[in-house]
Parts: C-alpha cells; structure tokens; sequence
C-alpha cells in the first residue's frame, strides 16, 4: 500500500537530489548532466565572496527571525485573551474570522495590498486624513517594505498559530482553577500561576522547532510583493535562487546557493528536534 | 466568582470589544475589495469607495466573465484541484494506513517512514526539479501541477497519527470476519478518520487553488495556466505580454482586478466554513502525541 506513494516519492524527490551535483559542475542544457565540466568549489567560493550575497543572507535572517518572534508573542497574547471570552457564540465567531487569511494566497493577498498600500490607497487615504502626513510608500521604500511583510505576515498568520495554544488551553485541568478559586485567587493570579505556565511547554516546542526555519523567509510573500526598486532591503536567499537560477540561466550557481540553504536548514532542523525531543518530549511520529 | 468582580467585567466588556475589532480587521481588506469590485470604475480610480459601493454596477464581473483567458485558466484550476486532491487523497491514506501499523504487522515500516521524512528535511530545490520536469516531457501539461507535490509528508503523518488512535478491536474484529487490509481501511479506518480527512482534503484543496508558482515556471501557454498563475501574472507581475490587446484593456481598470481577487479567493471561502469545524480537533489529534 505504501507502494504508490514510494515510487512518486523516489521520481520527484530522490531524484531531483542527485541534480545538486550540479553545483560543482558548470552545467550547461546542451551538455547535460553527464558531459558538463566539473569545477569543484567555484560556485560556492563565488558566492562567499559576493557582497550580495551576504546581504540577502542577512535580510533572510532578519525577516524569518522577526517573525519567528512576532508569530510566538503575539498569538499567545492573543490566545490568552481569546481563553477570557465567556460567550461561545462569540468565540467562535472570532476564532473563524481570524483563521479565514492563513487560507488565502499570497498572490490574492498581495492583489489586495497592492491595493490599499498604494499612495492612493485606502490606507494612506486614512492615514492622511487622520494624521495629515505625507502618503507612505509601503512597498516601494526600503524600511517601510520590511514593516510591511512582517506586518502582513503577522495578520496572516497570528489567528491560525493560536489553534496550538488553544488546544493546550482545552487540555489545562478544571480543578486547578477551582483549587485557586477556594484559596482566593483572581483571575490575574490564575492566569498567571496556571494558565500561563501551562502554555510555556507548547511555547518552547513552537520556539525550537522554528530555529529550522530561519533561512525560510517566505517566497511566495516577498516574491508577490517586492520590486527592483527595494531589491538592497527586501531580497532573500529563495527569490535570489527564482531570479539567479530560472531567469538568467545560472542553473550551477543557484543549485549552489539551494545547497548551501538546504544544507544549514536540515543541520537546524536535526538540532531542533534534538532539543524540542529532550526538553518536551515533543516527536513527530 | 472572579467574573462577577467590577474590574473583571470592565476587562471583559474592553477585551470582547478589543477581539471583535480584531477579527473584523481579518476581514475588512477583503470586504473592502468587494466594494470596490461592486462599484462603478470612475469613482473606485478615484479612490472614492471605502465601506460601500458608489455606483453600483455588476460590470466588472460581467467583463470578467466575457474574458476568455480568465475562464479557461479557471477551469485549469478547477480540474487540478479536483484531480489533484483525488489521486493525493488515495496515495496519501494508503501510504499512512501502511505507516500506521506496527513493525510487527509492517516489517519495512520505519525504513519507509524515514524514506519519506527525509524529503521533508531535504531536496534538491528548484533547477534539478525543474529540469527533471523539462527531460519527463511534463512541460506545459496539467501533470506537471499535480504529480511533483502528490505525496505529501505532513499530511501523510496528520493521517498516520489519526488512524492510530483508531481502536484495534474494531480491526480486530473485521480481520475475524475475514476482511483482508484494503477491506479493513476502506469499511473501518475511513469512516471513522472524517475529521482528519476533511483536515487534509482542506489543505491539500486550498494548496492546490492557490499555487502559482508551478504555473510560472512549467505552463507556457496562456490557456493551460492554473488560475493563480494568471492572477499573479496581470496584477502582481503586471506583465500582460501573455494576453491579447483587447483583454488588456479591461485588465488595467481597478474594478476589474478587484473582482477576479475576490473570484480567485470565492471558493475558498466558500468551502472553508464547512470544513473548519474539522480542523481543530484534525490538526490537534493528529499533531499532538501522548
């Protein structure tokens, strides 16, 4: 029964792995895989030696580390708070709204803040209005473009990173709050002495196992909604591989730099697990 | 007893009105695209439309339907969704229910089980796939949107967790009635794994509407691309070299780009309140282990 499965898994995955041979050889369409020349290490030490290099590794780092900590903060503030509201039809209500953008795309989310981001947009319209400030220009000016991807990957994201802390919610035993009750606690002293104590557990897991992550920054969101114009700011290592890779023809080059990517993730994502294993008891299977 | 204190029920009132306002801002952007789509296209250029239409007018759906590119890359993207998770569907349970059993039942269980986990944690990445594609012959076929991504890991382990947790004396008991593996899992473990089913078929259906990128680097034709891809091309990319003069008129008013977002984003959100009440407890049992 695993049959089909292992055969598509061996056509698409195994053998695509055998491709990242490619990296130290120049590879050329018309040679092909076996005829083109081997160069050993040239494309990788290109890539230590170019300042672009380094910058899109940097601005990798800083958008997937800022939202690996704005998607922890702020869903577990945000499922605290959830976890105080008392009428169930109201909760739910809540709960779907805030899940409904983890669904959509980036594509249908970038149309729309193409939108109202522009200087014309409804954004700055109000912005203007209420402020009186000059139109910003979100995702055209360098700083304002990395506010905006981790804003709008925020608001993406924060409803549908709370359903892990709202399920270790659910799973916090009644009777501790009751025990508190009778010894006169407040709701203040409960959350902090129960629930919050609760959550650190899942907290710390979501915390590991993101450190395999941090040189994901998110290429459908920074590919949708960047231009040359922020290129210095917004560029990271995937869009780099797309641009480098595909569109002009570097196919020995890109191969390196996926590497190199591949190589640091699953070396983070073993420690990761390792960590996420001895200190939660946490495993996938 | 705390909630009946007078700073609990101030909190309280500030904290619903707090989270309501939040929620809504979830779904004003999309609200406020519909609006315009709805509107008449001097006043949405203007930038005149804010919470309700001005003008009202269905034009711009009108227009978006009379064009011809928009409707074939919408069947595209119909039929890869529905191709798409069907086969995944039926590799995917398969492989998990074999991967569910123990290693007693299943000798070669944890060797396959890494086999697959290993892809999750490494690949070739983007050239070497593209060019297995390119020396397949997939190019520019609704194969190369559906094959590549068929199997996938985390959804193969939501699935393996899920049926675990299926009591064995149902199997048991089939197994007495001479029920053979296949009889098994489809009279027992289905029927029983809807929540985590519907879960996955959520993801694997939303995946599949919403991926783009494949689009952009496997389909050449304008007809064959999958709808995201088209949406990405005129209004992210804004590249129009791929259409005829006539449709990229229309393409650039505002009104119009407003409707197909809100198009392409209907069915999901068509589908999505019915599978949600799934995915909790799909997601949860699956994921989280005792």
């Amino acid at each position: 029964m695993v049959l089909p499965a292992a055969i598509m898994v061996f056509i698409f995955s195994y053998i695509p792995m055998s491709g990242i041979l490619m990296a130290f050889q120049d590879y050329k369409p018309a040679l092909g895989f076996f005829n083109s020349e081997w160069v050993g290490l040239k494309h990788f030490r290109y890539m230590w030696e170019n300042d672009y290099f380094l910058q899109i590794t940097w601005n990798t780092l800083f958008f997937a580390c800022t939202k690996i900590v704005m998607n922890l903060i702020i869903p577990f503030i945000f499922a605290l708070l959830l976890n105080e509201v008392r009428k169930m039809a109201l909760k739910r209500t809540i709960q779907t709204l805030v899940y409904l953008p983890h669904f959509l795309s980036w594509v249908t989310l970038s149309g729309i803040l193409i939108d109202i981001l522009a200087q014309t947009g409804i954004v700055n319209q109000f912005l203007v209005s209420v402020f009186g400030i000059k139109p910003i220009f979100f995702l055209g000016d360098g700083s304002w473009f990395r506010f905006t991807i981790i804003a709008s990957d925020v608001w993406k994201e924060f409803g549908f990173n709370t359903i892990i802390f709202l399920a270790a919610l659910s799973g916090i035993n009644p009777a501790l709050y009751e025990a508190a009750e009778v010894d006169g606690a407040g709701r203040w002293k409960q959350t902090m002495y129960i629930t919050i104590p609760a959550l650190i557990p899942i907290g710390i897991v979501i915390a590991t196992l993101a450190l395999g992550n941090v040189l994901n920054a998110n290429f459908d969101q920074i590919f949708n909604l960047y231009s040359p114009l922020i290129y210095q700011q917004g560029d990271i290592i995937d869009t780099f591989v797309y641009r480098e890779g595909l569109l002009s023809g570097q196919f020995s080059f890109a191969t390196a730099v996926n590497l190199f990517k591949s190589v640091i993730s699953l070396i983070l994502i073993v420690i990761s697990y390792r960590l996420a294993y001895r200190f939660a008891g946490y495993r996938i299977f | 007893m705390y909630h009946k204190t007078m700073p609990y029920r101030i909190f309280s009132i500030f904290n619903n009105v707090l989270l309501t306002l939040l929620s809504l801002l979830c779904l004003l952007p999309l609200y406020h695209l519909l609006m315009v789509s709805l509107s008449a296209s001097a006043p949405a250029n203007a930038g005149l439309v804010t919470f309700w239409p001005i003008g009202f007018t269905l034009e711009a759906y009108a227009k978006t339907f009379a064009n011809t590119n928009f409707l074939s890359s919408l069947w595209v993207s119909v039929e890869r969704t529905v191709l798409g998770t069907g086969l995944a569907l039926i590799v995917n349970t398969l492989a998990a229910y074999a991967l569910s059993k123990e290693t007693r039942v299943f000798r070669a269980r944890n060797i396959y089980l890494w086999y697959f986990v290993i892809t999750m944690l490494f690949s070739g990445g983007l050239i070497p796939g593209y060019i297995l594609i390119l020396k397949l012959g997939l190019m520019n076929t609704l194969l190369a949107l559906i094959l590549p991504g068929l199997v996938a890991v985390f959804n193969i382990i939501l699935l393996l967790n899920f049926f675990r947790t299926v009591p064995k004396d149902l199997e048991e008991a089939a197994f007495i009635d001479g029920a053979g593996h296949f009889k098994t899992f489809i009279k027992i473990y289905l029927p029983v794994s809807v929540p985590v089913i519907a879960t996955v078929s959520l993801f694997m259906m939303v995946g599949h509407w919403n991926a783009y990128f494949d689009g952009i680097i496997y389909i050449r034709d304008a007809e064959k691309l999958p709808l995201a891809t088209f949406m990405q091309t005129i209004i992210v990319q804004a590249d129009m070299s791929k259409l005829d003069p006539e449709a990229v008129k229309n393409l650039s008013q505002r009104t119009i780009r407003a409707s197909q977002i809100f198009i392409s984003a209907l069915p999901i959100l068509l589908v999505y309140p019915f599978l949600q009440r799934y995915f909790v407890t799909g997601i949860v049992v699956g994921a989280v282990k005792e």
